[in-house]
């Protein structure tokens, strides 16, 4: 065996190794590293009272509701198999809205309303036209899942 | 493929080929961006702001591909030590690092009026910035050391750094598949692409365009790297005369 052929193949199996590690720390850290937690994660308890966190979901359709004082909203949070009720004062970004994604950093309260200090708008990875925007959703692009 | 790794051989290739890169790859990119921002639509929900990801691409693209290639020179320069491996190598960090910061720096402002912050730390956005932080590391390592002056070759520490940053490329890339992150999924897939037509074909000329320039501006390095080596070699055999 000539030395270069040597030298291919321990570098190959050397990569091979550290890709392996890199896998195996990438998979140990899958909840470590997560953004935020869903609100099946928050209902399954992985979220104590008190607990800082953040809850990331899709405002459900109809659930935004502005309260009496006009700077406090609630809305509904969902992934599609929980939903957890969140209170935020405060100015919410641009592309908040039904039907959308959003990330709040926040706590839960002991009644079970999440309470956020902030809000962010999470985009999804559709991109089109603004006429296209309006046409039904079964007419969409398919989105990526 | 050995025939090209002699630099003679390269530079025959590469002094003619540049022009051609670097004006082509001008006129793609200057044709995209005012596709881009003056041709096509917005998007239906962003706006105006949608637009950054004509260069917020291409620039993802060319700093993971940066890395990519300078793992495989080191590769290259590991196992079967051809001299241009470690002159390319050498040659692509900065341009790499360079379009890595303008990745971060485009979606730090896309970042903003979207999702409401400049900076996060979810997966997509910290395993990127660490890619910015292996550039800067693989540019000091090979700054002034033994190998410049010996002809532009990666030391063994430098060509095994290479090949060990490369793992964080597809943890970039899976970043928001394996992980809940505020950076979306990916829109471009094997599948398909979930940016419409409409938006998309200016994406494909700025990305074809600003590879192009990455093409160049490696190949110029690489010449200017090639050229300092003879000068300094030949200054050497002048030293050696005169004593």
């Amino acid at each position: 065996m000539k030395a270069k052929h040597q030298r291919l193949i321990l570098a190959l199996v050397a990569l091979g190794g550290v890709a392996g590690a890199g896998v195996l720390a990438a998979s140990a850290l899958r909840d470590e590293a997560a953004y935020f937690r869903t609100p099946v994660e928050v209902q399954g308890g992985k979220a104590g009272v008190g607990e800082a966190m953040r809850l990331g979901g899709m405002v459900a359709k109809g659930s935004i509701v502005r309260q009496a004082d006009g700077l406090t909203i609630r809305f509904v949070a969902t992934d599609g198999k929980a939903a957890v009720p969140v209170e935020y004062k405060g100015i919410v970004p641009d592309l908040f809205g039904e039907e959308s994604g959003m990330v709040a950093d926040g706590r839960m309260r002991a009644d079970g309303v999440f309470v956020a200090d902030r809000i962010l708008a999470k985009h999804d990875e559709r991109y089109m036209p603004p006429q296209m925007g309006e046409m039904p959703k079964n007419m969409k692009a398919p989105a990526a899942t | 493929m050995h025939a090209y790794a002699n630099p003679t051989r390269f530079l025959a290739i590469a002094k003619p080929l540049t022009p051609w890169l670097l004006g082509v790859g001008l006129l793609l990119v200057l044709g995209g961006a005012w596709a881009g921002l003056a041709m096509v639509p917005g998007d239906y929900k962003q706006g105006e702001t949608a637009r950054i990801l004509y260069v917020h691409v291409p620039s993802a693209w060319l700093g993971m591909g940066g890395w990519t290639s300078l793992a495989v020179a080191g590769l290259v320069q590991l196992v079967w030590r051809h001299p241009l491996s470690g002159i390319a190598a050498r040659a692509i960090a900065v341009p790499g690092m360079l379009f890595t910061a303008l990745c971060l720096a485009t979606g730090s402002i896309w970042g903003r009026p979207t999702w409401g912050t400049w900076w996060e730390w979810d997966g997509r956005m910290t395993s990127m910035l660490v890619l910015l932080f292996l550039y800067a590391g693989f540019i000091a390592l090979t700054s002034g050391d033994d190998g410049q002056r010996q002809g532009g070759s990666l030391s063994r520490g430098a060509a095994i750094y290479a090949l060990v940053g490369a793992i964080n490329i597809p943890i970039i890339n899976r970043s928001v598949v394996w992980w809940n992150s505020l950076h979306q999924g990916p829109s471009i897939t094997l599948r398909g692409s979930s940016i419409d037509g409409a938006l998309l074909w200016p994406l494909g000329l700025t990305l074809f365009g600003f590879s192009l320039l990455f093409g160049a501006i490696v190949l110029m390095r690489m010449r200017r790297i090639i050229a300092d080596n003879r000068v300094s070699a030949r200054l050497r055999r002048l030293a050696d005369e005169e004593d």
